[in-house]
């Protein structure tokens, strides 16, 4: 018994395996957020007018909302005048400059342990990255390489410079600034993240990933991502992230902005990592995102991918706006909450365009005393004659503490439309749980695998390699919650 | 003071002396914190998730006559007036209506009489009783109507409630009915709404229900102008169950909001719902069903369906249905669907000699006929297709089935 305690112990301590520190220089500007924060986070970045005018609009926008409390969740108080806005890592040298510039060991490391490798030659191949650690883009790697097909990949602040006209035309055209109280808030401040540019008629021939870590102390992180895929161009984009375990809630508000032309294909996929607090509920990421693609061509294709294991809270609805004739859009989802996590998640298709097509499979599993909910809309407007929906959401439920819980809403104005939703709630059944016992399986072993039989249907749409690492993070996200 | 509540608090600070006279004891304690509520809320916005369908100032805004007339229960068993009722209703009246809902409250403090059906323990009651609500009446009106019903240990009822309007006057009805059923009792109560265009009914119906006990309710909106019904379900005893079923036929301009909730505060309950809807023309739908699985409320069994069938393009549906659940071992589920008329079965019937009109007909019918026989009267269930037949023809007068003018 007391061995066993030891073991269980043990897992339990390794659970979050992302949850050190680096000890880096880093400039933190003061706490608070005004206008001058405003103006000097824009200043710092040597950003142009317009850009600077654009976070003003917001942020003045923003000062006249109030925080949204509609989620089924219990949110803490969030002080916006205790968070620093901006911390850059790379004080101490240039910052993300290309390929030329020098990154702190400290750095290097950092990433190599996250299992990250910033030097092309270690990297797996066909995978090109973006990290960011906080306000700031250390590195993108296999940008020559990619240059030469015409795609650009950087972050989104040497975007602003090398290609204004990109910026200009789609930031803000997809979640505008007024869409809701966090997409204001990061219109106003938003750091760094990434940008893509998929030409006409080019299929991106490795995958574009960006890393996100928060690293100091009292930030927030803000990035900003923007891709845009051209007609008949094909990309196919992930996203991972981390953060260090600390007593203290941390703020992430990301905007995220898929725009699809005719005949393109954007994939999206997320492993959501960041930490999701001790067992006591304590500290973990808040984290609260927008993210939409508008599908603006005819039969272009935008698939969000997710599997959502850390933060304390998550509160986001990767969406979709079919407005091209005939597109299609997916949405696969996994989210696990465990001890005192909550999680109210989903995504919204939005019909508008003629003969569109939407697929909806969510997968929530609860356990420990988490709280777990599905919210999701699908709108068929008066325009969108024939449009199909299909959605499904299950609930599984691992102890008799957590909460599972499903809002779909559905909004048709089209009689041609069809749309249909089911959702199913259950535990494990006993009788699965006996056939592996019996067959020499122990629980938490059975479980694990359950749990992953029942995810499948949504890790299979992950690229490779990230399947591998989603199969491992379910098993260790639920580890010692069973029995 | 909001502006679209003031004419109801005027008419309470002229006629509040006036009603209280007419009314007994039990209905007047409430009614000053129901004045107090009612001027704190306000008519919900669209804010309140329970309403956001439903634009209640706008119903409430005419400028209505207030009924105030006592009711007349003449020779029907088991029922009463509330100041004739042979139990004491104190434990119940008013206990367990939402005070919070602004609505509920208005109607406690508008009400004058209630009627009351009680039915004593191991009491079977042999035939199905039916009450009708006439509207009659020159004036736009406004009715305040309050039931109760009381079912005690291993008690049985059947229950049919009709709603008609005789007159083209402008109604409004609102409506709360609170029901205990005890242990073991078995309830079936239906409500059938065939009024006109211009009525509107806001109907909040709170139901308890204690251990074993078995309860089947079901709703009918065949004709109606604005309609908003509230179901709130609470399973207060292990192995009770419930079945909330309700169908809805619209056209024209029709707005029909149905709003459930099913609480599941005791474990080894079940509980099936299932609502269907046919919208035509500009008529708009709505259904909102919450089922709520307490923590400890292990085994629960609970399945919700919402299906419905848009027959223009320029008809909406709203369809939410939710599952909040906190405990591990149940099994829920809820589907919902919206769509058309299968062109192959169209075809189908075409090819065989039906003309198109007929077909559509037909297959409308078949699609309800799934909510009228879940009904175990075929008494009823006869009377019933009868008139959702007519009213898919369009043939259905206001006074179909009155004796009153005849």
């Amino acid at each position: 018994m007391e061995e066993k305690n030891v073991f269980v112990r043990e897992v339990a301590e390794k659970k979050y395996q992302y949850g050190f520190t680096t000890d880096v220089q880093t400039e933190v500007i003061d706490k608070g957020l005004s206008e001058d924060v405003v103006r000097l986070i824009s200043e710092k970045k040597g950003e142009p007018q317009w850009l600077l005018e654009f976070r003003l609009k917001a942020f003045r926008y923003w000062q006249t909302l109030e925080a949204p409390t509609w989620g089924h969740l219990k949110m803490p108080e969030i002080d916006y005048q205790d968070i620093s806005y901006y911390a850059n890592p790379t004080a101490g040298n240039s910052g993300n400059s290309g390929n030329s510039g020098e990154i702190d060991p400290e750095l290097m490391k950092t990433f190599d342990k996250l299992g990250i490798p910033l030097e092309e030659r270690l990297a797996l191949s066909g995978t090109a990255v973006d990290a960011v650690m906080d306000s700031v883009s250390v590195k993108t790697t296999f940008r020559e390489k990619l240059k030469e097909k015409g795609i650009i990949f950087c972050s989104i602040s040497e975007a602003v410079k090398e290609h204004p006209e990109l910026v200009r035309e789609y930031l803000g055209s997809v979640v505008p600034y007024k869409d809701n109280f966090f997409a204001a808030l990061n219109s106003a401040v938003f750091s760094d993240g990434s940008f893509v540019y998929i030409p006409k008629g080019v299929r991106c021939p490795m995958e574009l990933s960006t890393y996100f870590r928060i690293n100091a102390r009292g930030t927030g992180q803000f990035e900003r991502t923007l891709i845009v895929c051209d007609d008949d161009a094909y990309v196919s984009y992930l996203e991972g992230c981390t953060a260090p375990m600390r007593d203290e809630n941390q703020l992430h508000a990301a905007i995220v902005e898929i725009v699809v032309k005719e005949n393109a294909e954007v994939k999206y996929s997320t492993v959501q990592n960041w930490y999701p607090g001790d067992a006591e509920g304590k500290g973990g990421v808040l984290n609260l995102v927008t993210k939409r693609g508008h599908l603006r061509g005819r039969n272009s294709r935008l698939s969000w991918t997710q599997v959502e294991t850390g933060s304390a809270i998550t509160w986001k609805y990767p969406s979709c706006v079919l407005s091209g004739e005939g597109s299609q859009a997916e949405f696969y989802s996994v989210a696990v909450t465990n001890n005192y996590q909550q999680a109210d998640t989903g995504t919204k298709m939005i019909h508008i365009g003629k003969n569109t097509k939407s697929t909806i499979i969510s997968k929530g599993i609860s356990a420990g005393k988490s709280q777990n909910a599905y919210r999701g809309l699908v709108k068929v407007a008066k325009t969108a004659d024939n449009a199909r929906n299909y959605s499904s959401c299950d609930s599984l439920l691992l102890g008799s503490k957590c909460g599972a819980h499903t809002f779909p809403y559905m909004d048709v104005h089209n009689n041609t439309a069809v749309v249909e939703h089911e959702a199913t709630t259950s535990k494990i059944s006993e009788d699965q749980l006996f056939y592996c016992n019996q067959r020499g399986i122990n629980t938490e072993e059975a479980v694990s695998l359950i749990v992953n039989g029942y995810a499948k249907e949504v890790i299979n749409k992950l690229p490779m390699e990230f399947a591998v690492e989603a199969q491992k993070l379910l098993g260790v996200s639920l580890e010692g919650s069973v029995g | 003071m909001a502006e679209d509540i003031r004419q109801y608090i005027d008419f309470y600070a002229q006629a509040g002396k006036l009603i209280c006279e007419r009314s007994c004891e039990v209905m007047n304690a409430p009614r000053a914190e129901a004045l107090r509520t009612f001027s704190a809320l306000g008519f919900p916005t669209k804010k309140v998730e329970r309403y956001k369908y439903t634009d209640v100032a706008e119903d409430f805004a005419p400028n209505y006559g207030i009924a105030l007339t006592p009711l007349q229960v003449k020779g029907l068993p088991y029922c009463h007036r509330i100041s004739e009722a042979p139990i004491d209703v104190t434990p119940y009246y008013n206990k367990q209506a939402d005070n919070q809902d602004a609505l509920v409250a208005l109607n406690t403090m508008l009400s004058v009489d209630a009627l009351v059906i009680y039915v004593p323990r191991n009491t079977k009651v042999e035939h199905p009783i039916q009450i009708s609500n006439i509207l009659k009446g020159e004036q736009d009106t406004m009715v305040n109507r309050r039931i109760l019903i009381v079912l005690e240990q291993c008690a049985e009822a059947d229950i049919v409630i009709t709603d008609k309007a005789v007159d083209q006057s402008r109604f409004l009805t609102n409506q709360v009915i609170e029901v205990f059923a005890g242990d073991g009792s078995h309830l079936n109560l239906y409500e059938v709404e065939e009024t006109h265009l211009l009525c509107t009914r806001y109907s909040s119906v709170f139901i308890q229900q204690g251990r074993d006990s078995h309860l089947h309710h079901t709703s009918f909106t065949l004709f109606n102008g604005h309609t908003r019904n509230r179901m709130d379900v609470s399973l207060k005893g292990e192995g009770s169950e419930v079945i909330l079923n309700g169908c809805v036929i619209a056209d024209k301009t029709q707005h029909v909001d149905n709003n459930t909730l099913i609480d599941h505060q005791v474990g080894n309950c079940q509980s099936n719902e299932l609502y269907k809807y046919v919208l035509d023309d500009s008529s708009i739908g709505a259904f909102a069903g919450r089922i709520l699985v307490r923590e400890g409320a292990q085994k629960t069994i609970s399945n919700e369906t919402n299906a419905n069938l848009c027959a223009t393009s320029s008809a909406r549906m709203y369809t939410q249905p939710m599952l909040e659940i906190y405990a591990d071992d149940v099994k829920c589920s809820h589907g919902s669907t919206v769509g058309q008329i299968s062109d192959e079965a169209l075809f189908y019937m075409r090819q065989r000699g039906i003309p198109e009109k007929e077909a559509r007909l037909l297959l409308k019918s078949a699609f309800i006929t799934e909510v009228i026989e879940t009904i175990p009267f075929e008494a009823l269930r006869d009377r019933l297709h009868y008139l959702v037949d007519k009213r898919l023809r369009g043939e259905l007068s206001k006074c179909e089935g009155c004796k009153l003018c005849k």
